[in-house]
């Protein structure tokens, strides 16, 4: 028994000694085996230049660039689709990598806070840079930017310049796509479209139940994304945001800016909600389960009278594959209100009285809400220097006019105008299928929302996507839902927001706001 | 290693014999070797399940924060588990209380009588224990305390259960259903009908399908927009109505697409309890003039009752992590209507809030093992060990 043991003991250690030597020898192999596939990629290199002579050439060979982004097939599509060009022309192979978007945040920020790295840039909403920058995960592109005239950094307009792409007066990210939630109606069946809420209920309500498409089904008075978990969440501050603000974009939607009070417990939200809710009896039986891809669709297949979305249904109605509304669509400045909060008082007062609304238009205070901000590309800071050049270049590749004016024509990329030049040169949307008329109600309102002086800025508060996504979301759709009450719900949210607000630091978080606002 | 049945009765059978020393089955080197071997094994076990199971304890007591340059961990004692009890998470958690409805005092009352008429029978009972007595009107306290959170939140006016309540309704109403159907499915194939080999194939196929893949198939049936049931849903005149938009609706087709898919798994475990019953009790009672009801009651039941109570209490382990289905189907909706406690913790933990959600995956713990205990002490001993 004792000889057995010991043999199997001796076998033991013989066993360990061989799997330990054979792990002290792996390393030095596999370095000697990495020296040797350089060296070959070098003398490659080396014979293709002597070969032809353009040393420019393929100034990212072998470099690989891990992008990670949302499940599209928006968004993700112009990258996908230009990906293969940028390489026949760069060396560098894109990699499109694509999660939920209700997963998208914290992917981001474990893969950059545990320092796992796999995404090397991220295309994301701008909102969320503020919780990356300040650990120092996002590359600083100012000098990048400042270097590049491919990118024609002008002709971007100003408010994705210096909002959506900057913080604290340095560039962390290549805008693709510009953001503003606006109103579609169906100019065949609408004369007028709706300047207040109301009267956008009142059009929603006529039209709930008709036939809008002729198939012979009943179709839907307003379409308007409700789901949980999902891009929904912003809805309800464009219906707040005219109630609230008035005085000017520096005023603000979110926060009292005397104390970081949440603007959640008041007589314009308490309305908001209600307006949310009814449009509910006027939109699709299953609307609480739609997102914005969803209503997109219902409108383009001419089921909706009327709805609100990005600029995303203005180039989607012009796919005569998708669309039959293609030439019944108008576009329109998200609508207003004829009353607004008193601040002090937390009660609505008309805009007629006194100098309430002093960005009135005919009595309507419209307050157009940058929601999102735009889609937008960043550099993970500890991605290998070509790697981070490499991305930096495929973002501006993508954001050069000579891309990004067509692909903000297509309706499945998901990106819309951003840029003077797309604004100013309408041949290139009725190129792409708008007819005239269209293309300058279109653009019309999105040049009318973007210049307003009573523009709302969204959240870019740090941790804001808690703010929004996570306990606004929630306690929306809970009372959309009838699962609480609408006072239930709106304290539900003031004392969520209070007490992330108070576990983050009261005074740093005003400090914050005030200066996203431009408040001192 | 313990000593072998010939061993033992050859020590028991020579008594004069001075008794043998009992041999350890390894000593010294020998018993060296076998450390070696099994340790790696232990090891392995040890830091895939103590070790997160320990540090998501201490992460339910804790904050986690990014920093710059990494993260941040901070003590916090109770607070996680306050906020889910007490705080701004209790709705959610719990729900939202209010005065029970007068079904919900029916049913309250209803519960607590049967639970006391239960621990009335026991005390009087000949297997009675002061141990068993106590943990039983322990077990019953719990019980009639769950009962009222049942009711303030489900059965009453302007209540609304929270994912805790929610998951109890996933466990408890979908396990009775999938109960009934697979017994019933069960019965009808152990009779030579023709074709039942096929069937029993058939009923097999939801079980080999992937929870995933099992919400979207109910995803799409469940579409009363573009689904295959939305002919019939408009010519039934609710072409305006949709289940999902409806906190209840959406939790009836969760309960539906969950018993679809583990109806199967009753179903093939009762089918053999009912073949393996043994054929003299049911051919006695048929010749002493028993019905067929009367011989399933009397005879098939009782003879499947052990395998019942184990078979539910797999599922009903198994259906308190109930998390593919509500994700798929409704992401929880609509508003938090159709979240189980899995799924909360999982949003939780999306957010970033990893306290939180070690705290909702704690809790949940403990209801399951309540839930376990109580039923394997009190059930189990009762109808099977007696």
């Amino acid at each position: 028994m004792k000889l057995r043991t010991g043999i199997v003991i001796a076998v033991l250690v013989v066993v360990l000694a061989v799997v330990l030597a054979a792990c002290s020898q792996a390393a030095p192999q596999v370095i000697e085996k990495t020296v040797v596939v350089t060296q070959v990629v070098e003398k490659e290199v080396e014979k293709e230049v002597v070969a032809t002579p353009t040393p420019e050439a393929k100034p990212y060979e072998g470099v690989e660039v891990n992008i990670v982004t949302f499940t599209g097939p928006q968004i993700a599509e112009p990258l996908q689709r230009r990906a293969p060009d940028f390489e026949a022309m760069t060396g560098a192979k894109i990699n499109i990598i694509t999660v939920p978007f209700s997963d998208l945040y914290t992917k981001i920020l474990t893969d950059a806070a545990t320092g796992t790295n796999s995404f090397d840039a991220w295309v994301f909403a701008p909102q969320w840079m503020v919780d990356y920058i300040l650990p120092g995960y996002m590359e600083d592109l100012t000098d990048r930017v400042a270097n590049d005239p491919q990118i024609e950094w002008d002709d971007i307009a100003p408010f994705f310049r210096d909002f959506s792409a900057s913080y604290n007066g340095k560039i962390y990210t290549i805008p693709l796509d510009g953001d503003f939630h606006m109103g579609y109606y169906r100019s065949d069946l609408i004369d007028s479209p709706p300047k207040t809420w109301d009267e956008y209920l009142e059009i929603a309500k006529k039209f709930q139940g008709q036939d809008l498409n002729g198939d012979g089904d009943p179709d839907f008075g307003s379409c308007v994304s409700m789901k949980r978990g999902a891009q929904a969440y912003w809805f309800i501050h464009t219906i707040a945001a005219p109630y609230i603000q008035s005085k000017g974009t520096s005023q603000g939607v979110f926060f009292n800016t005397k104390d970081m009070e949440p603007l959640v417990n008041n007589a314009a939200f308490s309305k908001a909600l209600d307006i949310y809710n009814e449009m509910k009896d006027y939109g699709p039986p299953d609307s609480l389960n739609l997102d914005v891809g969803d209503t997109r669709a219902l409108f383009t297949s001419g089921r909706c009278a009327l709805s609100i979305d990005w600029g995303d249904i203005g180039t989607l109605a012009i796919d005569p594959d998708t669309s039959v509304v293609a030439d019944k669509t108008g576009a329109m400045i998200a609508p207003g209100s004829t009353e607004v909060l008193n601040w002090d008082t937390g009660e609505l007062v008309p805009c007629s009285e006194g100098d309430n609304c002093p960005y009135a238009v005919d009595g309507v205070n419209h307050a157009p809400y940058a929601a999102f901000g735009g889609w937008s590309g960043g550099v993970n800071a500890a991605a290998d220097p070509k790697v981070k050049d490499a991305a930096y270049a495929f973002f501006s590749y993508m954001s050069a006019p000579a891309q990004s004016n067509e692909d903000v024509t297509i309706g499945i990329t998901g990106f819309n105008p951003y840029r003077q030049s797309q604004f100013l040169n309408r041949e290139l949307w009725v190129k792409a299928g708008m007819s005239p008329d269209f293309a300058s109600n279109y653009l019309g309102a999105i040049e009318d929302s973007l210049n307003s002086p009573n523009m709302v800025l969204d959240l870019r508060i740090p941790q804001n996507q808690k703010y929004q996504q996570v306990i606004l979301d929630t306690a929306v759709s809970q009372f959309m839902a009838g699962e609480i009450s609408k006072e239930d719900a709106m304290k539900q949210i003031y004392d969520g927001w209070q007490e992330l607000t108070d576990e983050l630091g009261r005074d740093d978080q005003l400090a914050a706001y005030k200066g996203t606002l431009g408040q001192k | 290693m313990e000593p072998t049945r010939q061993e033992t009765a050859t020590s028991t059978s020579a008594t004069n014999k001075p008794k043998p020393t009992r041999k350890r089955p390894f000593s010294g080197k020998e018993g060296m070797a076998s450390s070696v071997f099994i340790w790696p094994a232990l090891l392995v076990v040890l830091l895939l399940s103590i070790f997160p199971l320990l540090v998501s304890l201490y992460l339910s007591f804790s904050r986690f924060k990014f920093v710059k340059g990494g993260f941040e961990v901070k003590w916090i004692g109770l607070l996680n588990y306050k906020k889910l009890l007490f705080g701004s998470e209790k709705t959610h958690f719990l729900g939202k209380m209010e005065q029970p409805t007068t079904l919900g005092w029916i049913i309250f009352i209803g519960i607590t009588v049967l639970l006391i008429v239960t621990l009335i029978h026991y005390y009087r009972s000949d297997r009675r224990s002061t141990g068993g007595l106590i943990f039983r009107a322990i077990v019953y306290a719990i019980l009639i305390a769950f009962a009222w959170l049942l009711v303030i939140t489900t059965f009453s006016q302007g209540g609304r259960p929270g994912t805790m309540v929610v998951t109890w309704i996933y466990v408890f109403v979908g396990i009775v259903i999938q109960y009934a159907v697979a017994l019933l499915l069960a019965v009808i194939l152990t009779q030579q009908l023709p074709g039942r080999r096929f069937f029993r194939v058939i009923f097999l196929l939801p079980m080999m399908i992937t929870p995933v893949g099992v919400a979207y198939l109910f995803r799409m049936l469940t579409d009363t927009g573009k689904g295959p049931f939305a002919p019939l849903w408009q010519a039934a005149g609710l072409g305006m109505y949709s289940w999902v938009n409806d906190p209840w609706g959406a939790r009836i087709a969760i309960i539906i697409g969950d018993a679809w898919q583990w109806i199967p798994f009753m179903f093939i475990v009762l089918l053999a309890a009912l073949e393996g019953q043994s054929m003299e009790q049911r051919e006695a009672a048929l010749v002493d003039g028993a019905n067929r009801w009367q011989i399933f009651w009397n005879i098939t039941m009782p003879q499947i009752i052990p395998v019942t109570i184990t078979v539910v209490l797999i599922r009903m382990i198994e259906a308190f992590k109930i998390v593919d289905l509500p994700n798929v189907l409704t992401n929880g909706g609509p508003g938090t209507a159709t979240e189980s406690l899995t799924l909360h913790a999982y949003f939780s933990w999306r957010a970033l809030d990893l306290g939180g959600s070690a705290a909702i995956a704690y809790s949940l713990l403990i209801v399951v093992t309540f839930f376990g205990i109580a039923y394997i002490n009190i059930l189990r001993r009762r109808f099977v060990e007696e």
